[in-house]
């Protein structure tokens, strides 16, 4: 099974929290990976929440050619963290010799650009640097965007952790929004890219479960929007159609609910906006997911979510403090890093709601 | 001795032959009566019996005149191999024994100068079908749970009218974050997967008729599925277009335009909307080729709602004045759209062919979103009359014409925007629910279907060469006959019966097909659960090949 975890705390806080969160779950894992993506970031980057991260995993070769490129588009480096590495004998890891966080300013003729024109070029280049870094697999684009950084590994977590010293807290690699998942891909090959959580323009959605209608979701979305390419995981369709409800649509989040799983005919046919239902699940059909899934997705704005199959399948759980709120798969992760918190507050979505935590923490839920 | 004459017709010509016991029969006439073709008839024969009664040879003959029955020697009155004879001898004395030395196709056309006509059927080419190398290979298991076909409830209903892309929906943000309409959409009505296919009141007995609509209404009150029929060409009952089971039926406008008037008058006075309007360009059994209804079904009803005396009622191949996609057929369809005041889904018949893409595709990206559904109508079905030449000569196998078709949309991220439904041999092998549900993975929305209704009904013909002879009017099971006497045969009540009854059946089936994928809804396009052991047919039609 897939273990997914999310963080979203009034503090910065580490990721040693988000590994802690997962460890915990290790029973329901197979130790093949780790990857996570910090949003609203702190540390190093806080002085620089309004340019682009890039984050990377490559080849000596594979920098260069990154780098060049985004220089010659105009793109001028105003910081990069390498993270120091700690390799030793026995670390099950299966690491890229470069890990680099860079963070850019935008090139002149942007600088004063509407955020749409911004958010496409930013798209654009990461679309470029990929296809340029594929060839000879020399590197892998996880997200090159502001206030966004992504790591994403092979291995054991344990050792993924240890590797990139990321069990000892500090506070100069910090974001108040974590969302982290252990294992890589099953149902298709091992890819650096497929494993969750899957990141564009600024929305990241990860999700335990299986597509059964991946297929559908992929001949369609592969249409919709240049962004929506790859497919190494079924459960990239749970992004791409999030990405176009919310960004593309620009319909509010609760609809997001009622393209993947939309309500039984029966049930439509007994509400007020019935036509409207009814017409959403006319021309998004190919978007709806059938299957076991719990769905945990981040906004631009940074607003967290949780969601489930509409037979609920798969386990959640939303367990909250003052401070934080922390979505898992399985209950123990939450004891781990919230231990104190009152667990009869603790929030189980059923099949038919959106969990929501916007801005101060405050947590929403929704039926569909 | 008689002199032999070569060209006279006789029983190794025809195409079956009577399998007769005198001494089993006891001459009650049953047969005779019931061969509604009169291909078998009393004769009187010479017999000659020898016996000797001493103990040494001493034979004494006698001659006797002998009734028996026989077989009627002609190419008008041929036995179709219908086994009506069979069903009602008490005493299994007479059936029908196919022949295959016939000679029927060549002496047919020599002595009547004509071309072979008869129901449709393709009978040539009885291979393994292609739906029959598929096989659903994708079962859920472990980790993404199949459903239990009892316990979980399923969506299974498929659009019919256009249906907008989503970024065209009327939509706008409310103050509340809600949707809101905001602006006009075309109708789009969810129904049963399963259409029953276009069999106009002329082509059928009106006891038949009967019975398909008493099951259609009954499915949809009594069995809560929302299964809709479609009137074929030729109109409708008056009576039916002003009743609230109007709402069951999608009215066919056939290139002949038979019966329009009457819908047409009868339109200020109806109290529901028709499921919706099908415009007919071609049909699977016989494509290119317009409708035929020989005189001898043109009964006094069918020249009342059709308005046409009694003589041969030959449907053109086209609608005339219908010549390019663009113009004429958008002409057509606006204006059924206007007649029904935007209310009602129009959409459109044709046969499976070379060219069936390029139509669809044009459909496709017609920016008015007029046309509500891509009826494709393939090989293998068909009721209707033809040319024998047409029906066993013309037309594209359904299955890689559909996929191509939904390949098509899906290149240009438009899948669904045209439900396409599907016809044409589906249900051959009896079952229904497996055909729908394979060619649903492969793209289609629905399936419709004509013949296998018949079937249902107790149409004892078959693929290969049995009776098919729903064109002269002489239907042995009272189903496309307008013969009173013939007619009489068929209990319209039993039919309705039948056809609800194999409907509840195959619904079980849809479930229990979908139940093991891991399907709530109906899985439109999922390919991925179909495999093959036959490479090329994977190959074609882009699915997984096992062996
Ligand atoms: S099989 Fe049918 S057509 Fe032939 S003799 Fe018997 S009843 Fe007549
Ligand atoms: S039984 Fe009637 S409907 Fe069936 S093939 Fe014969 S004539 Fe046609």
């Amino acid at each position: 099974m897939c273990r997914i975890g999310a963080i979203k705390s009034s503090d910065y806080v580490h990721p040693s929290q988000a590994l802690l969160l997962m460890q915990s779950q290790q029973k329901g894992h197979d130790n093949s990976g780790f990857a996570m993506v910090m949003h609203d970031l702190g540390g190093i980057f806080k002085n620089y929440k309004h340019l682009p991260t890039l984050s990377l995993a490559c080849t000596d070769e594979g920098l260069k050619l990154a780098e060049d490129i985004l220089h010659e588009a105009g793109f001028s480096r105003v910081l990069q963290w390498v993270p120091e590495t700690f390799h030793r004998p026995g670390l099950d890891i299966n690491a890229m010799p470069n890990y680099v966080f860079e963070t850019f300013n935008y090139p002149k003729q942007f600088r004063n650009a509407s955020p749409k024109e911004k958010e496409d070029l930013l798209l654009d280049m990461r679309l470029q640097l990929r296809f340029a870094l594929e060839e000879g697999d020399q590197g892998y684009v996880y997200s090159f965007w502001p206030d966004v950084v992504t790591l994403k590994e092979i291995g054991d977590p344990r050792d993924i952790g240890t590797y990139f010293n990321l069990w000892q807290p500090d506070d100069h690699f910090t974001a108040k929004v974590i969302t982290a998942q252990c294992r890589q891909n099953t149902n298709y090959d091992i890819v650096r890219y497929a494993a969750h959580p899957f990141f564009l323009q600024g929305y990241t959605a990860l999700a335990n479960g299986e597509n059964t209608f991946y297929l559908k979701n992929k001949e369609f979305q592969r249409k919709l929007h240049r962004g929506y390419i790859g497919f190494e995981s079924d459960s990239q369709c749970f992004l791409y159609t999030l990405h176009y409800v919310h960004r593309e649509l620009g319909w509010p989040l609760p609809y997001y609910k009622h393209v993947i799983t939309p309500l039984p005919f029966e049930e439509v046919e007994r509400r007020e906006d019935r036509d409207e239902l009814l017409a959403i699940r006319q021309s998004l059909t190919h978007l709806e997911i059938n299957g076991p899934n719990t769905i945990i997705g981040v906004l631009p704005d940074n607003t967290l979510f949780t969601c489930c199959d509409a037979k609920k399948l798969r386990p959640v759980v939303v367990g909250r403090s003052d401070k934080m709120v922390v979505i898992s798969s399985e209950v123990c992760g939450i004891n781990e890093i919230l231990p104190e918190r009152d667990w009869q507050e603790d929030i189980y979505p059923n099949e038919r709601e959106i969990v929501m935590i916007g801005q101060d923490l405050e947590v929403q839920r929704w039926r569909q | 001795m008689e002199t032999m004459k070569i060209h006279d017709v006789t029983a190794n010509d025809l195409p079956w032959k009577i399998r007769y016991d005198a001494s089993r029969c006891t001459l009650c006439g049953s047969c005779t009566a019931a061969c509604s073709f009169r291909a078998i008839a009393p004769k009187v024969e010479r017999r000659r019996l020898v016996w000797s009664e001493s103990e040494y040879p001493e034979p004494k003959s006698r001659y006797s005149a002998v009734p028996v029955i026989r077989q009627v020697k002609s190419i008008k009155n041929y036995c179709r191999g219908c086994g009506i004879c069979e069903k009602v001898c008490p005493n299994d004395a007479i059936g029908p024994v196919r022949n295959l030395d016939t000679r029927h196709p060549i002496v047919t056309r020599c002595l009547a100068g004509d071309s072979i006509k008869r129901g449709g059927r393709k009978n040539l080419e009885a291979t393994v079908r292609t739906l029959d190398k598929l096989r659903v290979g994708r079962i859920s298991q472990m980790t993404d749970p199949s459903l239990d076909a009892q316990r979980h409830t399923f969506d299974m209903l498929a659009p019919f009218g256009r249906i907008l892309p989503p970024g065209k929906l009327p939509f706008k943000v409310g103050a509340d974050g809600r949707l809101e309409k905001d602006g006009q959409a075309p109708p789009v009505h969810w129904i049963y997967p399963v259409v029953i296919g276009d069999m106009s009141i002329g082509a059928l007995s009106w006891r038949m008729w009967e019975g398909v609509a008493m099951a259609t209404a009954y499915l949809n009150e009594q069995c809560g599925l929302p299964v809709r029929m479609c009137s074929g060409e030729g109109g409708v009952p008056v009576r039916l277009l002003k009743s609230r089971f109007l709402k069951y039926m999608i009215l066919q406008i056939a290139s002949g335009h038979f019966g329009w008037n009457r819908i047409v008058k009868a339109m200020p006075e109806m109290i529901e909307d028709p499921a919706g309007v099908l415009i007919k360009i071609g049909q699977g059994a016989k494509p290119g080729d317009g409708g035929l209804l020989q005189s001898q079904k043109v009964a006094p009803h069918i020249q009342a709602i059709r308005g046409v005396p009694k003589a041969d009622l030959l449907s053109p191949p086209n609608h005339q004045g219908l010549y390019s996609i663009e113009e004429s057929v958008q002409k057509m369809f606006l204006s059924f759209n206007a007649a029904f005041k935007f209310r009602v889904p129009v959409a459109i018949k044709v046969a499976a062919s070379a060219t069936s893409v390029s139509v669809f595709n044009n459909l496709v990206r017609d920016p008015y979103n007029i046309v509500g559904g891509f009826f494709l109508d393939g090989i293998d079905g068909g009721t209707g009359a033809a040319h024998e030449v047409s029906l066993d000569h013309t037309g594209h196998p359904i299955v890689s014409k559909l996929r191509d078709c939904y390949l098509a949309a899906t290149t240009q991220g438009r899948q669904g925007q045209i439900p396409l439904w599907a016809a044409g041999g589906l249900g051959k092998t009896g079952d229904l629910a497996a055909d729908a549900f394979k060619m649903i993975c492969l793209g289609a929305n629905g399936v419709f279907t004509g013949k296998l209704i018949l079937q249902m009904a107790g149409c004892v013909g078959n693929d290969m060469g049995r009776c098919n002879a729903c064109n002269t009017g002489l239907c042995p099971a009272g189903i496309t006959t307008q013969e009173p006497a013939l007619a009489h045969r068929l209990d319209p009540e039993k039919v309705a019966q039948n056809i609800v009854n194999y409907f509840l059946a195959m619904d079980q089936e849809l479930k229990k097909l979908m139940a093991p994928i891991g399907n709530s809804s109906l899985p439109v396009g999922r390919s991925d659960a179909l495999v093959s052991t036959d490479k090329a047919v994977a190959e074609r039609l882009q699915i997984q090949y096992v062996c």
